[in-house]
């Protein structure tokens, strides 16, 4: 490692290390404020709130319905895990095993649904959702999520599976194994640790995808975010603790599976995708 | 192509005349995924431009002239980018050397799991967390108050400068570790040569890191403008959705959502669409122009 000593370099390295303080602490204590005002009776001109209360959570808990939001955002959530698993693992094992005319263009295909921001597409998607008749529907929502998911797991496992040497499959099949047999009992254990942390990431930015669930979701089939995003929209009808309960109950129910994956992948995955892994392999 | 293979290759069946092209029982695999992207984002995306092309009213490109005659619509993309440029700008400029010294740092998953945060929690929660802690009785005015720099609560929320904090409090990081994972991915032994032969700190970066870094970096700018020019939930939470941060997705949003106008919304999305990628392309255009390589030093 090489290290500076002239006091331009010291000074320099201070001044980085402010911004970085400012930063966070700017960005904890907007999330501190949420969490306090959410347990705060009553929270006007002063640092911290008169008295401490917990009956927002039973008010916003009442209020927003938020027993049927959780089992709705739920249900979509993991539909939306099981399907991407689905699609997405078979469709790298694919593209990791086999050189066809194509490739290039089918790579394209996966990579600009991630590239192209869900706005962008998300009205022409939600107009052809609702000509269909699934819009506003549980299935419009799962569809609508999918897009983006499907070519990530696909990005995230395609590195993953290349690193299992084919050898093994293909000793597998000398031994009689058959196609089923070879999944169940060689490819899945190798491949779980990579699955298991392509899902999280999954499960991770569905409960957070806000615009696609917001363009295509009815009445009855709004998730967690975008019944947050109405209440703070409408706000002036509900007390603001109300709806920073709200929001606590949504943060804890993001921050629970983030930490989960965070378990399994490294931070910057989640915002980098395939690339960490690629030279991890 | 038949006329010219060799007479061996006519022999085969059709079956192992497409194994040798790499198409088999495996191949096959992708086709459920290809076929579903297709149905849900490319057939959405072309039905949406020819929608845009067939108005309610007028003639092929009436919509587009609507949106073009009209300041109201065409300020939009005025605006997109008086929010999204600068943010994009400055998440950059300071991601840069904050990567350089975080790449530094044997424990750095702390501070990257403390900065994944705002990216995990989404726009909605940051906006809802923005207008309490910027608010006229929010910690950041009162702590400004308190050390005497300013007299009275600052004016953060519902204008200009709500949606540009959010913007920065969920676009740096994202750009931050997006620039990390290609400043760690250069090979550390590129910049001790360099300073074995004598270059200085800034010698190192100027003529060592920073070619290396430019196709990295290009990347990072493209996705991060891409995201911060989709701005939406926060424009209209914490912003004055009707003037001043009136962002094109809020307009494409009403056409569809509030005037049923689904045509004129297909046009005001394939035109956000269209500036994107405009915007990439220069940015891509500008990066082949620099260095493209290794980055992993030694041999090769």
């Amino acid at each position: 490692m090489i290290r500076d000593t002239t006091i331009g370099a010291k000074l320099w390295i201070t001044a980085v290390w402010v911004i970085v303080a400012f930063f966070i602490i700017n960005l904890l204590a907007m999330i501190a404020t949420v969490v306090i005002s959410s347990f705060g009776t009553r929270w006007l001109g002063t640092w911290l709130p008169a008295g401490w209360t917990t009956k927002w959570y039973f008010t916003a808990w009442a209020e927003f319905q938020l027993s049927d939001v959780l089992i709705v955002t739920f249900q979509i959530v993991f539909t939306v895990v099981a399907l991407s698993g689905l699609l997405g693992v078979t469709a790298a094992y694919a593209l990791a095993r086999r050189e066809f005319p194509g490739k290039k263009l089918i790579m394209l295909l996966f990579l600009l649904p991630l590239l192209v921001p869900p706005i962008t597409f998300g009205i022409p998607l939600a107009t052809v959702l609702y000509q269909a008749g699934v819009g506003g529907t549980f299935w419009g929502v799962v569809l609508a999520n999918l897009v983006p998911t499907v070519p990530f797991v696909i990005l995230v496992m395609i590195p993953f599976i290349e690193q299992i040497d084919p050898k093994v499959e293909a000793a597998a099949r000398v031994f009689g194994a058959g196609t089923f047999r070879l999944f169940l009992h060689v490819l899945m254990p190798m491949l779980l640790p990579g699955i298991l942390a392509a899902l999280l990431l999954v499960l991770v930015r569905t409960v957070a995808m806000f615009e696609l669930t917001f363009l295509t979701a009815g009445p009855t089939s709004q998730t967690l975010v975008v019944a947050l995003y109405y209440s703070v929209f409408a706000s002036g009808v509900r007390a603001v603790q109300s709806i920073d309960a709200m929001a606590v109950v949504y943060m804890v129910t993001t921050l629970v599976w983030l930490l989960i994956a965070l378990r399994f992948v490294n931070p910057t995955q989640i915002v980098a995708r395939a690339k960490q892994q690629q030279s991890a392999a | 192509m038949a006329v010219s293979s060799p007479p061996v290759y006519n022999r085969l069946s059709l079956r192992q005349r497409l194994a040798l092209r790499g198409i088999d029982g495996v191949t096959i695999l992708v086709l459920p995924a290809v076929l579903f992207l297709l149905a849900v984002f490319v057939y959405p995306f072309i039905y949406g431009l020819v929608l845009s092309f067939t108005p309610k009213e007028g003639g092929m490109f009436a919509n587009y002239q609507k949106f073009f005659s009209d300041p109201f619509l065409y300020d939009t993309i005025l605006t997109t980018l008086w929010l999204a440029v600068p943010v994009t700008v400055i998440s950059i400029a300071l991601a840069l050397p904050i990567a350089f010294r975080v790449r530094l740092m044997t424990r750095q998953r702390l501070l990257t799991t403390i900065l994944v945060l705002p990216v995990t929690l989404g726009t909605v929660l940051v906006a809802e967390g923005l207008l309490n802690y910027l608010g006229p009785q929010g910690w950041f005015s009162r702590t400004l108050m308190l050390l005497g720099m300013i007299d009275r609560p600052l004016k953060l929320t519902n204008n200009y400068w709500g949606v540009f904090s959010s913007l920065i409090i969920t676009g740096f990081p994202f750009t931050f570790l997006l620039t990390l994972s290609y400043v760690t991915g250069i090979d550390p032994a590129l910049e001790q040569a360099a300073a074995t032969h004598g270059a200085k700190s800034w010698q190192r970066f100027r003529f060592v890191l920073l070619p290396l870094l430019i196709p990295g970096l290009a990347i990072a700018f493209c996705l991060s403008f891409v995201q911060a020019f989709a701005v939406f939930p926060s424009a209209v939470l914490l912003g004055a959705p009707a003037g001043p941060t009136r962002v094109i997705s809020i307009a494409a949003y009403q056409a569809a959502f509030e005037q049923y106008d689904y045509s004129m919304a297909s046009a005001i999305a394939m035109i956000m669409a269209t500036v994107q990628l405009t915007i990439v392309v220069a940015i891509l255009a500008i990066r082949n122009l620099f260095y493209r390589g290794s980055t992993a030093g030694g041999k090769g």
